[in-house]
């Protein structure tokens, strides 16, 4: 104790008791802050994976009121697809696999060409989580990741088809940071209430969803295949139609969706 | 000593407000004030923050070397920000994942350094922390009345409570989108500020320089 009181009484400007000073100050604050960090880690943990859960059950429209989310989700299937062949991957357990990670990871994922790249993504995952959702066998509902650049953010989301891998049941975005208001508007139920019903494929088989400019109405031709774009976000609109178009595209989920409708 | 720690949680709330007054920590006022829930949370990180970078700021003040001042009081606080913000993420999850940088951002927020250098570093431990927390208070209570106007005449809602039924929802209230926009927050503070001056007329500066009377050539 004869020490720290030497040193405390040194002149606050003595170089050594600058030194011990900042020293000790480190020592405490990442000891502190460590500590902090590690213990609360599984409780942040929990709520990014319940998050996630929400999210994919909110899409799917299987969110009800009262049943916990653990036990809604248990209704669901989760599955790893290689995206290049469009079959399934069993090594590696769904529930420890972080897509996005892998997105970083040069050697789980690619980069892509100026000309692959149409939702300004870079790099693509080599494998990605697909969720199913089975009634007494047969597949009801497919649940696939996308994510893309719109204005200011990659926004992350989700879209639901029925078993056909054609007709959409539901789309959304669970991470974006588009302006309020304006591209924010992904995030309003009643522009995601427009896409339940519309068709992905055309029947030549290209990625006929898109959005459009103004509003479909009954005269709008392929109707079918469009959703109102966003007001006054252009940028972001384009965004959306474009992540579209890849994940749906060849270097998407295609491979896949062709090999689940032959069985 | 009763009335200075009365003194100091009373005086920023307006008289000498963080916001109005001293024009600190404008940034993070502009970027969260979009709905009350994130509002509400930054203002009750803020608070815990300036208090307790205040609070050990002072407890250490006679043994903090002149030469690293700033630094020692900016790891104090950057690490008081970690500790908020690995909290939010742990308790309030989603209101976190809104504010996203924003809880980081408090360490470079001006009113945490400003506090910390102008009042804890020569006041003890107790007066500081209530400076920290009348500080705190002074830039919620900023926080929160931007964030109402924003966000009710903006997104026509309170809380995430719809209050005024919107036209793209159905209702009769055509939102104003700028409000949404960051320069909104600017127009409300500098309203805000010309309010609060001439409520309070003391508040009002001197101009730094006056124009020049105009001078007739004629007469020269």
């Amino acid at each position: 104790m004869g020490l720290v009181k030497d040193i405390l009484a040194m002149p606050n400007d003595s170089q050594t008791k600058t030194v011990v000073v900042a020293s000790m100050l480190c020592l405490v604050c990442s000891v502190v802050v460590s500590t902090v960090a590690v213990g609360l880690k599984p409780q942040q943990e929990a709520n990014k994976a319940l998050d996630k859960k929400r999210n994919i059950l909110q899409i799917a429209g299987m969110l009800r009121e009262g049943a916990s989310i653990d036990e809604l989700f248990n209704e669901i299937e989760p599955r790893l697809v290689d995206l290049d062949t469009g079959e399934f991957v069993d090594d590696i357990d769904p529930a420890t696999y972080d897509q996005r990670k892998a997105a970083k990871d040069p050697a789980a994922s690619r980069a892509l060409s100026k000309d692959e790249d149409v939702a300004s993504i870079r790099r693509r995952e080599k494998l990605a989580a697909v969720y199913l959702v089975r009634e007494e066998e047969e597949l009801k509902t497919i649940i696939l990741p996308m994510h893309g650049y719109g204005l200011w953010s990659t926004m992350y989301g989700f879209m639901a088809l029925e078993g056909d891998g054609q007709t959409i049941t539901g789309f959304g975005f669970y991470e974006h940071g588009e302006t309020p208001g304006l591209g924010g508007e992904v995030d309003n139920p009643k522009w995601k209430a427009l896409w339940p019903g519309k068709q992905v494929y055309t029947g030549a088989g290209d990625v006929g969803i898109e959005l459009i400019k103004g509003t479909v109405s009954g005269s709008t031709p392929d109707a079918q295949y469009k959703v109102d774009g966003l007001a006054g976000a252009t940028l972001t609109s384009r965004g959306v139609s474009n992540l579209l178009q890849y994940w749906l595209g060849d270097m998407g989920f295609r491979p896949f969706l062709n090999k689940l409708r032959q069985g | 000593m009763d009335a200075e720690i009365k003194k100091n949680i009373t005086d920023p709330l307006v008289d000498n407000n963080p916001i109005t007054w001293q024009i600190l920590g404008i940034c993070s006022a502009l970027a969260v004030t979009t709905s009350m829930n994130t509002a509400m949370l930054m203002s009750i990180a803020l608070t815990a923050v300036v208090a307790s970078s205040n609070l050990s700021i002072s407890l250490v003040r006679n043994h903090v070397p002149g030469s690293i001042r700033i630094i020692v009081q900016m790891i104090i606080i950057a690490s008081l920000v970690i500790i908020v913000d690995q909290l939010l993420k742990a308790f309030a999850f989603d209101t976190a994942k809104k504010l996203s940088v924003f809880v980081g951002l408090i360490i470079t927020n001006c009113i945490v350094m400003g506090r910390a250098e102008a009042y804890a570093m020569s006041h003890p431990p107790k007066l500081s922390f209530y400076d920290g927390l009348g500080n705190g208070l002074g830039y919620s209570v900023v926080l929160l009345v931007v964030a109402f106007i924003r966000e009710l005449f903006g997104a026509g809602s309170l809380f995430g409570v719809k209050i005024l039924p919107l036209v793209s929802e159905g209702g009769w209230y055509q939102s104003n989108g700028m409000l949404l926009l960051p320069p909104s927050a600017f127009f409300i503070i500098g309203l805000l500020i010309w309010a609060v001056r001439s409520w309070k007329p003391a508040q009002v500066e001197t101009p730094t320089y006056k124009i020049h009377e105009e001078v007739n050539p004629q007469l020269v």
